[in-house]
């Protein structure tokens, strides 16, 4: 299944936006993510029929960019920064470990990534692109289980962060 | 704003070298000898920049800036030599290694590849690199035609870029980046591209392969020569290459009047079909209703003997001839000599009832393929040319997308070029005329500040609509101002056959038959005494019993004529027939006589592309048995007629041509031989266009570099000082040994065009579909179903209409309906297809089967279908 | 013990109304979109040539370009022509403009409001990195509430300055931030970096003239307009005027986001109680990389704690750059080879892949530097390192010589000429160990 009948109409307006339509392929890929879990193959045929490329340009495009995935994730997508600032402060031993926990739990898809922009709070990772921040190994195992409970939800969590960890 | 580039000098290596401001660098060194490395960069395609092999210095800038991205400014010195660019060369070439299989000795490009060959100059035999490979599935199939082999990709983005910039098709990209970058199409969307064998010749390393040469030879094996490709009139040059008498592979050479390099795939794999199993080795005679093998005088005195009782029954019009345009020029010249000198009969036709009058080919002004490029806009009212002119169908598309040329495009149906256009003229079939009267609007806004011709790209739209339609048309865009017809026929040397005579109501060399009957009285002995019978003309004929012989000379009438009713009653009626042929099609099953020809690739000669350019073929292999070229063919038989041609070889008959037909004047022998991108009709017109001295490219005969011409063959004494600038040289001051001047025969006017009556197109009553019958490329015809590679690529046959169509008549997508032509009634699936107007039936020709042939009456000016549901 | 101190201007209010200050109430009850409704009193041209050129602006994205010179590189008469701002953030350890766009947001729409004025654009787009959720809601809620008040959209202010503002979310892909790789990717195409010339001031987004501007240069304007460029000047040191906000992060004991006056010593930034606050634990400054991971490194030496921030100081005497204004430091508990191994597995990741020097030589600088890193390596390793590295950037020198097509390549070679300069014979004896 590709673009539900409501998304169509928010593809459309998307499109208006560009000088060109080839420059909605991202936030129309995007969109298809959000609705689906993943960039389906379907989406990616109706992406390319709306900005009007071929299906390979649209798979070339999107295979660019780390953040489309193209197979079935979790529920949860845990992104785990292990860069140079999380490196030493703790993030590598926050990824094994939240890859140990959730090994086999179709819920939850645990990936490594690079820096996350919240290195003043080190270690860092998001659920569902929502920021957590100065993480230990089991803090961050509860905010994935507190999500898993439904306590938690993406969206505006974390404000950003000022300097002396205000 | 002047238009003349500004000339500037550079300093490559030490040497002074001119060039024009704003040239690449890599291009400028190579003009003047130095040959800079490189991955990416192709001569036809905008530089990228990838690759990193071709880094130079530059005085005054930093770093080591990619010769392919840099342009030429006065005064720049460059150093392509020096230790930090060797350095850098080395590092380049090095990064491309370390994940670069080292499967040299079972590799398709083993022998010619860059990548190889520097390695072995570069040095280190042990690799620093001792990690892992990267490591993919070996070779993937992308298309039916193309596999690739990820692990050698060297990511030079050359395939991506042909068929996204040149082709129009970009069904390959890249996918993943970094490291993991690679070379995908989408899942079950294969890279299925007309022109998928260029990705392959561009491929600097052997990442991709054509299925149909893959491990069949080694580049050291191969013996190549270069020759016109004759799959279609377009002439694209080429180089043909065989090992063991058998031709291997075919690739494009770069011509900048042509092909740029390009071939789409039927030309380039098209070359299977010579080896064919079904090829006719030996002449047979027809012996107790039976056809036997016979011995070549045997066959050929039946084959005189046949005609020579027509003749003797009906006179010279009891004699027909029909084919004769997948020849060499000289072949259709000998035919023409033979049926129009020797026998006297004015029914010849090399067109197959789907070209156009010879007047109107030979006649209207003439444009040049180069014309497109600097045209003021470009008028296409012609059959769909990505289907059926492949090659020129990527020159026009150049011209609109990457030069700016306006297309207004008349047609009936979307097709391979619509979206390129600037203005549409849309029409019912049939109706052209009306359609080309709107041309002259479109085209104002368009042309505004624009200067050179208007280039009216002119054909058959489809072979279910008669040529009147076309013709009426042609007569409205002919008063456009300036201008130039090129003409879209489609068989290979159709154009050459027209001008050496081979149609009714002309003579060699752009003649009438009233205008030239004196001058080929006295060349020949006699010529025909009236204006005789077109292909539709000669069936109706002979369906009547009234041709006593009827000579087909590869014409596979009842696949390849329009209307496969008329085309079975004539070979029926026909009292003797000859075929000339090197498969064994309907026709020649049906023969009293058949004689085997040798085809393209073995035999040498001339042929001639819709531009009217005359270029060369070579002769690579020879036939197994024994085939024999066509114009010898005729010269036996007009021997057994009572003339004596007396004519050793081709290049006698060149010389015969450039004599005896005007607007072959002085293009003779010496001269094909000499002009590096051939000869355009008439040479009068057009000297300024030869070239008989080939630039000086210092490449290396790499196959993934464009192939540059081989040096036309000037005679030792001749050949100028090299460094000379490339020049054009008037072909009158030459000495001219070979050409037999016309003195003695008397003058003749070439044709000039003014309008023919044409028959109206009838209204269409609101219950009929009129039917719009377009090739396609890959058809049932022999090239295709001949080439085992090619031969699975031809699609189902599918009578499509709008989808309302189908529920008007009260049936379901893919129904089978009763639909009745004046041929009779056929029954076949309907398919849904909202491209097609209302009103309209689409259908491909000859893609086997039942199909458009069992609909079409060639006698009538358009095919209208009634449709019922299957009771 | 140094007490330097920030001062804050773009900072001020997001420091101030933590409550509101991304909300369009809190910006405009704190002065917000004032300096627009100055500008636009002004010739356009004006705002280029006297205020931002004056103010000594230099683009805070990495490259620490002239903004008023990138600007009049536009050619005349060319229209549309376009803004593009470069919200991509992902040089690691760099985390201000996340900040600025979730925190202030209007104040980045004053300054792209201005700065599109100022060179005639009417179509400006935020290229924002995919990953920031929350500064996207934020961002398209400013961008809302701004249209709907008549900030931004058809005839702003009735100056009869039209303005549509589109935000375009990244999808996770380092090298777009590259300027011209940003293009490609918001033209829809894979985020390749482009040949250059064309330089994108000529052709730029759509082959059209466009500039591109980082997200806090475009935030600082709104501050230069309300000052004015020559009292802006004022603030800094030599061609480094102004402030920045720095990204410390690393082994000190106040990791954060410090918006101080250029000319400061890095001993200030990490050392202050009001900045960075020192090395954890009381330990001591092994390594610091500078400008983000792009940037070659400094040390704990006094030389290097004590130098200036001032871009061209550091560039000309340690050939290391400020970069983003990322600043991380490591104490000396850490593995240098470690951190460079993470740099290089960070670029080869993020290589595009477009020319070969990058795409194959950052995953093998990464696999030689991991064996290093993991008790592997080879005594030989460092220099052949040095070699590869040479080849991507000849001569090792910043600024960079490459033989690439953007400064990707050449940066991952930042950390091993960091190596070489710095810890040869730690890196040495470690393989020696392992051998
Ligand atoms: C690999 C690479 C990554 C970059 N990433 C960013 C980035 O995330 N944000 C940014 O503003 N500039 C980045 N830049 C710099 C931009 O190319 C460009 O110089 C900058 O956006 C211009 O804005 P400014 O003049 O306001 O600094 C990057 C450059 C390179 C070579
Ligand atoms: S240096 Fe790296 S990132 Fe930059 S263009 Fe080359 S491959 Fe792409
Ligand atoms: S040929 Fe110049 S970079 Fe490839």
């Amino acid at each position: 299944m590709a673009f539900t009948n409501e998304n169509l109409a928010v593809a459309q307006e998307i499109l208006a936006r560009y000088p060109k339509p080839k420059s909605a392929i991202l936030p129309l890929a995007h969109l298809a993510q959000d609705q689906d879990g993943y960039l389906t193959q379907d989406a990616m045929r109706e992406i390319a029929e709306l900005v009007g490329v071929t299906p390979a340009e649209v798979l070339g495009t999107t295979s660019f960019y780390t953040m489309f995935k193209r197979d079935p994730v979790g529920r949860l997508v845990v992104s785990v920064c292990t860069n140079v600032t999380c490196l030493v402060l703790g993030g590598p031993e926050v990824l094994e470990h939240l890859e140990r926990r959730y090994a086999g739990d179709t819920e939850v898809t645990i990936e490594e990534v690079e820096c996350l922009a919240a290195c003043g709070n080190a270690p860092a990772m998001q659920v569902n692109y929502e920021f957590h921040e100065s993480l230990t190994p089991e803090g961050a195992a509860e905010i994935v289980d507190a999500y898993k409970r439904g306590e938690l939800t993406a969206r505006g969590v974390s404000g950003g962060q000022v300097g002396g960890g205000a | 704003m002047s238009d003349a580039p500004q000339k500037v000098t550079v300093t490559i290596d030490g040497r002074e070298v001119q060039a024009e401001q704003g040239e690449l660098l890599i291009k400028v060194a190579q003009d003047n000898g130095t040959f800079v490395p490189r991955f990416c960069w192709h001569e036809r395609m905008k530089p990228v920049g990838m690759c990193r092999m071709c880094l130079v210095e530059v005085d005054g800038v930093r770093g080591l800036p990619p010769a392919c991205t840099t342009t030429v400014t006065d005064g720049m010195v460059v150093s392509t030599q020096s230790e930090t660019v060797k350095k850098a060369q080395d590092g380049v070439l090095e990064f491309l290694l370390i994940n670069h299989p080292l499967d040299c000795p079972v590799c398709d490009r083993g022998g010619e590849c860059p990548l190889q060959d520097q390695t072995l100059a570069f040095g280190p035999a042990e690799s620093r690199y001792v990690e892992e490979k990267r490591h993919y599935e070996k070779p993937i199939p992308i298309s039916d035609l193309v596999l690739l082999d990820r692990e050698r990709c060297i990511q030079c983005s050359r395939c991506t870029r042909f068929a996204d910039d040149i082709a129009g098709d970009p069904l390959i990209d890249f996918g993943e980046r970094g490291g993991q970058m690679q070379v995908i199409t989408y899942p079950d969307d294969p890279f299925v591209s007309y022109f998928s064998g260029n990705t392959v010749q561009v491929c600097p390393v052997g990442a991709l392969t054509a299925k149909p040469y893959r491990f069949k030879a080694r580049p050291w094996d191969l013996a190549s020569v270069e020759t016109t490709c004759q799959t279609c009139s377009v002439g694209c040059r080429g180089s043909v290459e065989s090992s063991s008498n058998r031709i291997v592979r075919m690739l494009g050479v770069d011509v900048e009047p042509t092909n740029h390099g390009w071939l789409c795939d039927k030309g380039r794999f098209g070359v299977e079909a010579l080896h064919a199993e079904d090829r006719i080795r030996t002449p047979m005679v027809r012996r107790d209703g039976e056809l036997v093998e016979c011995s070549w005088p045997e066959a050929l005195d039946a084959a005189a003997a046949g005609i020579q009782r027509a003749l003797d029954l009906h006179g010279p019009g009891g004699v027909a001839l029909i084919g004769g345009s997948r020849g060499t020029n000289e072949d259709a010249y000998a035919w023409a000599r033979l049926a129009k000198g020797v026998i006297g009969t004015d029914h010849v036709d090399a067109q197959l009832g789907d070209g156009l009058p010879a007047e109107l080919v030979l006649g209207l002004p003439g444009a040049t393929i180069p014309d497109l490029d600097r045209a003021a806009a470009i008028v296409l009212l012609a059959p769909d040319l990505k289907e059926e002119l492949p090659v020129l169908y990527l020159r026009v598309r150049r011209a609109a997308v990457d030069l700016g040329v306006p297309l207004v495009d008349v047609s009936a149906l979307d097709h391979g070029l619509s979206r390129y256009a600037s203005a549409t003229v849309r029409h019912l079939p049939g109706e052209q005329q009306s359609a080309a009267r709107e041309v002259a609007a479109a085209l104002a806004p368009l042309t505004e500040g624009r200067s050179g011709p208007i280039v009216v790209v002119l054909g058959r739209p489809d072979v279910a609509t008669a040529a009147d339609a076309t013709v009426a048309a042609a007569g409205v865009l002919a008063d456009l101002p300036e201008a130039r017809f090129l003409m879209a026929l489609r068989r290979g040397n159709v154009r050459g056959a027209l001008e050496v005579g081979l149609a009714p109501g002309v003579l060699p060399g752009r003649v009438s038959l009233e205008s030239g009957a004196e001058r080929f009285t006295a060349a020949w002995g006699r010529v025909p005494a009236a204006r005789g019978l077109d292909a539709t003309g000669i069936l109706g004929a002979a369906a009547e019993g009234r041709v006593g012989a009827l000579v087909l000379v590869g014409a596979d009438v009842t696949d390849d004529f329009p209307d496969r009713h008329l085309a079975r009653a004539g070979v029926r009626g026909a009292g003797f027939v000859v075929a000339v042929d090197a498969n064994r099609t309907e026709a020649v099953a049906a023969a009293d006589v058949v004689l085997p020809a040798a085809l393209w690739g073995e035999k040498s000669g001339t042929t001639t592309n819709l531009e009217g350019r005359v270029q060369r073929v070579a002769r690579k292999v020879s036939p197994d048995g024994s085939p024999m070229p066509d114009w010898r063919i005729a010269g036996e038989l007009a021997l057994r007629l009572g003339t004596d041609f007396d004519l050793e070889d081709e290049t006698e008959l060149q010389d015969e041509i450039a004599a005896v037909a005007p607007g072959f004047a002085e293009v003779d022998a010496i001269l094909l031989r000499r002009a590096r991108d051939g000869v355009v009709l008439p040479l009068a017109d057009h000297r300024d266009e030869l070239v008989l001295e080939a630039r000086r490219i210092p490449v290396t005969d790499f196959s993934w570099e464009p192939i540059a011409p081989a040096e036309p063959e000037v005679e030792a004494a001749e050949a100028s000082d090299p460094d000379a600038a490339p020049e054009a040289i008037d072909a009158s001051d030459e000495p001219r040994p070979a050409q037999v001047p016309a003195a003695g025969l008397p003058d003749a006017a070439t044709i000039t065009w003014t309008g023919a009556e044409a028959r109206p197109t009838p209204g269409r009553d609101n219950y009929a579909l009129r039917l719009v019958a377009g090739r396609r490329l890959y058809d049932a015809g022999r090239t295709v179903s001949a080439s085992p590679s090619l031969a699975g690529l031809v699609p189902e046959t599918a009578l499509r209409v709008h989808p309302q169509e189908i529920s008007r008549i009260g049936v379901a997508d893919g129904d089978p309906v009763r639909i009745t032509t004046s041929r009779g009634t056929q029954t076949l699936a309907l398919t849904g297809d909202t491209t097609v107007p209302l009103g309209v039936a689409v259908m491909a020709f000859n893609l086997g089967g039942v199909g458009v042939g069992d609909l079409v009456d060639a006698t009538s000016v358009v095919t209208d279908l009634r449709v019922e549901t299957v009771r | 013990m140094s007490n330097a101190t920030e001062t804050r201007i773009i900072t001020k209010r997001l420091r101030d109304r933590t409550e509101d200050s991304w909300t369009l109430a809190g910006f405009t009850a704190s002065g917000g979109y004032d300096a627009l409704r100055k500008a636009l009193a002004m010739e356009p041209a004006a705002i280029g040539a006297e205020q931002v050129a004056a103010a000594g602006l230099r683009g805070r994205g990495g490259a620490g370009f002239p903004t008023g010179t990138k600007w009049s590189f536009l050619p005349e008469g060319n229209y549309p022509r376009y803004l593009v701002v470069n919200g991509d953030e992902g040089e690691p350890s760099t985390f201000k403009d996340r900040m600025l766009v979730e925190r202030d947001p209007h104040q980045l729409l004053e300054g792209i409001a201005i700065a599109s004025y100022a060179i005639g654009c009417n179509k400006a787009f935020i290229y924002l990195r995919g990953e920031f959720a929350l500064g996207y809601e934020r961002l398209e809620a400013a961008r809302r509430d701004a249209m709907a008040a008549g900030f931004l959209g058809d005839n702003i202010l009735g100056s009869g300055f039209d303005l549509d503002v589109v935000i375009h979310r990244g999808a996770g892909a380092y090298i777009c931030g590259e300027e011209t790789a940003l293009l490609s990717s918001l033209e829809g195409d894979r985020g390749q970096p482009r040949i250059r010339p064309p330089f994108p001031a000529v052709a730029g987004l759509y082959a059209k003239p466009t500039v591109v501007n980082n997200v806090e240069t475009l935030a600082t304007l709104p501050h230069i307009v309300a000052m004015g460029g020559e009292e802006y000047a004022k603030l800094g040191v030599n061609r480094s005027t102004g402030t920045r906000i720095f990204s410390v992060s690393g082994h000190v004991n106040r990791p954060g986001n410090y918006e101080v006056e250029l000319g400061m010593t890095f001993r200030d930034l990490i050392f202050s109680p009001e900045l960075a606050g020192g090395i954890r634990d009381g330990r001591s400054v092994k390594f610091f990389i500078p400008g983000g991971a792009s940037s070659q490194w400094l040390t704990g030496s006094d030389e290097h704690l004590d130098a200036p921030l001032d871009m061209d100081y550091v560039q000309q005497t340690f050939g290391v750059m400020l970069g983003s204004g990322a600043v991380m430091v490591y104490d000396d508990t850490t593995n240098p080879a470690l951190v460079a191994w993470r740099l290089a597995k960070f670029f080869a990741h993020e290589s595009c892949g477009k020319c070969t020097p990058c795409r194959e030589g950052t995953g093998w600088i990464e696999k030689i530097l991991y064996r290093i890193s993991h008790g592997e390596g080879r005594p030989q390793d460092l220099d052949l390192l040095l070699d590869v590295g040479d080849n991507i950037s000849p001569g090792l020198n910043a600024p960079f010589s490459q033989t690439t097509i953007c400064p990707l390549g050449p940066s991952s070679v930042s950390a091993v000429v960091s190596l070489q300069n710095y810890f040869r014979d730690e890196v040495i004896a470690m393989c020696r160990a392992t051998a």
